[in-house]
């Protein structure tokens, strides 16, 4: 079966994404996805019926720690990573109404 | 006496003994590297003067006697997905154009304390998604064997650099194949290790649960050597395992008497060049002759790992990528209104082609209405693929096949077909759903004289009857081998 990718679904992934395509990486992306799902339906021939989904290989289970702080305070250098950055914080644009 | 030319394990002897100092191996590399660079573009960043520096401070430590590993003052190049104090990691991707991390990644930090000195960042696929090294933002690394052919990917830097002799050997990291498919295209050895075995600290994430970081070397004596060192359990990898026996040299002997190595038929079978096909069955041949049983048998399931992979892979890129967003490192875009259209625009604007496509392959499977249909039939699969792999290990200790149906594409005829692309990695991506260890290593050149991979594959934790077989191989193939381009 072949998948349609519609516009709306294309707008509703960008979303989720974050990401603003032009119109012409969206026909290609339409596309793109399109023959994707249609390759990953090959998964649809297989019976997994009673298959637990497998998402490690290994039983792992979370790994918990005392809380108390090892490293130090590596806040200066981080920050000159930051596009921009004021009073030791991160800044962002407004995000509040004005 | 050609420096580059020799393994680690050659190299780290010499400077142990005093015939070779840090400093001429280093300064040897950096050479080598900054005169082939013109035309193989391996490299993001040589960091010449932090590897002099670290070569003085190395030296130092072994003259007081308090290094003793084989890989002290060996030069080393690491794949730019590795964070690395103070020195520039780009993931060859434009939103982390000028990233220096704060931190070095477990692996390399480990390295460094056998004292090993990196000198430099090697080129990779944008976020290691690929399988040509195409994808980097900061253009293509040439294979060293034909300058017009790719060096596959995503490790095609790691890969490239290894076999022109620019550095002695290199750290690569595998989701799909990204150590194994490059190495055997660049007539290498690659190793990826069981998933955790290697702690992935420090390692910018592409999909979690399949991200495995190993050697590129020019044998398996120096992978064995490599891994040794960079192994290891680690709290702050949550996924990290903690094992019994770290000791993988100890596996590199000539005996393979009684070993059964089974070949799956589905490896051997339609879109597998004819060439790649007669190394590899003669490289078995040469391991039944030293007393291996060998035989064929049906793995099953091969032709659904590709698509479960994507799934996989993608859904999880979608999150590890969240990350980058404009705020806290890398691209911001200059124009923006507002956060969200911020975020938006750095993201678009900072990533390729090959990422975009990904993260919204990713974002859709994990939508909702879409989660049970793709997602969790990918996970389903994946537990049928691992328990294959568990019944084949029921019978064998390795399994025996190519690295790759092909030797290097040609550059510019991969990215125009994305899933013609991803079929090249068939016989690779499989290994990392299911956590095996799997090393490549080559057993021969095709009609054009590109490089061909054989690839081992051992059951989980089972990596030293891979480098045992390896090893064993390795003895025989004193013939028209030579791990060195001439570039």
């Amino acid at each position: 079966m072949a998948n349609i990718i519609s516009d709306d679904t294309i707008e509703y992934v960008g979303i989720l994404a974050k990401l603003e395509l032009k119109e012409e990486e969206k026909a290609r992306a339409k596309k793109d996805m399109s023959e994707m799902l249609d390759y990953i339906d090959k998964l649809n021939e297989l019976d997994t019926d009673g298959v637990e989904p497998m998402s490690h290989i290994f039983p792992v289970s979370n790994v918990f720690r005392e809380d108390i702080v090892t490293n130090t305070d590596g806040s200066k250098d981080t920050l000159l990573n930051a596009p921009k950055q004021k009073d030791g914080g991160f800044m962002v644009p407004k995000t509040i109404g004005s | 006496m050609n420096l580059m030319s020799m393994t680690a394990i050659e190299l780290g002897s010499k400077i142990k003994k005093r015939e070779v100092s840090v400093t001429e191996a280093v300064t040897a590399a950096l050479d080598a590297a900054e005169r082939k660079e013109p035309q193989l573009n391996s490299f993001v960043t040589i960091d010449r003067e932090g590897a002099l520096k670290h070569a003085q401070d190395v030296q130092k430590r072994l003259d007081e006697g308090q290094i003793d590993s084989p890989l002290a003052g060996v030069p080393v190049a690491v794949k730019d997905n590795l964070c690395t104090e103070g020195l520039l990691t780009t993931c060859s991707s434009k939103i982390l154009y000028n990233f220096i991390p704060t931190y070095t990644a477990q692996a390399v930090l480990q390295l460094q304390q056998a004292g090993a000195v990196v000198i430099g960042k090697t080129n990779m696929d944008e976020f290691a998604m690929g399988s040509t090294t195409e994808t980097s933002a900061f253009g293509e690394t040439k294979n060293p064997w034909n300058l017009s052919h790719v060096p596959g990917g995503s490790s095609g830097g790691s890969c490239a650099a290894v076999a022109a002799g620019e550095c002695t050997y290199a750290l690569g990291s595998d989701t799909g194949g990204s150590i194994r498919q490059p190495s055997s295209f660049c007539g290498v050895t690659g190793f990826k290790p069981t998933y955790g075995t290697v702690s992935r600290y420090g390692l910018i994430a592409y999909g979690s649960s399949l991200d495995a970081i190993g050697p590129v070397a020019k044998d398996i004596s120096d992978c064995a050597a490599i891994l040794e060192a960079i192994a290891s359990y680690d709290i702050k990898d949550s996924t990290s395992v903690r094992r019994e026996d770290y000791k993988f040299t100890s596996a590199l002997i000539d005996d393979v008497k009684g070993m059964k190595i089974g070949i799956p038929r589905d490896y051997l079978g339609e879109g597998l060049d004819d060439d790649v096909k007669n190394a590899v069955l003669k490289a078995a041949k040469r391991l039944k002759e030293k007393g291996a049983v060998v035989e064929e048998f049906d793995l099953s399931l091969v032709e659904y790992a590709i698509p479960a992979y994507y799934v996989v892979a993608c859904a999880e890129a979608s999150s590890n990528l969240a990350r980058f967003d404009g705020v806290k490192y890398g691209y911001r875009t200059k124009e923006y209104e507002g956060l969200h259209n911020m975020y938006k625009r750095s993201r678009s604007e900072g990533f390729g082609a090959e990422v975009k496509r990904r993260i919204m392959l990713g974002s859709f499977v994990l939508s909702s209405g879409y989660y049970d249909a793709y997602y969790l039939k990918a996970l389903r699969t994946k537990a049928l693929i691992k328990q294959a792999f568990d019944r084949a290990f029921e019978k064998y200790d390795v399994i025996l096949g190519p690295t790759a149906p092909a030797t290097a594409p040609k550059l510019g005829e991969s990215l125009s077909d994305p899933i013609k692309m991803y079929l090249g990695d068939i016989y690779t991506i499989s290994v990392n759903l299911a956590g095996l260890p799997a090393a490549t290593l080559p057993c021969g050149k095709d009609r054009a004289g590109l490089p061909i991979g054989l690839q081992l594959i051992g059951d989980c934790f089972q990596e030293k009857k891979i480098i045992r077989a390896a090893y064993a191989f390795e003895q025989t193939r004193n013939y028209e081998y030579s791990p060195f381009a001439e570039v």
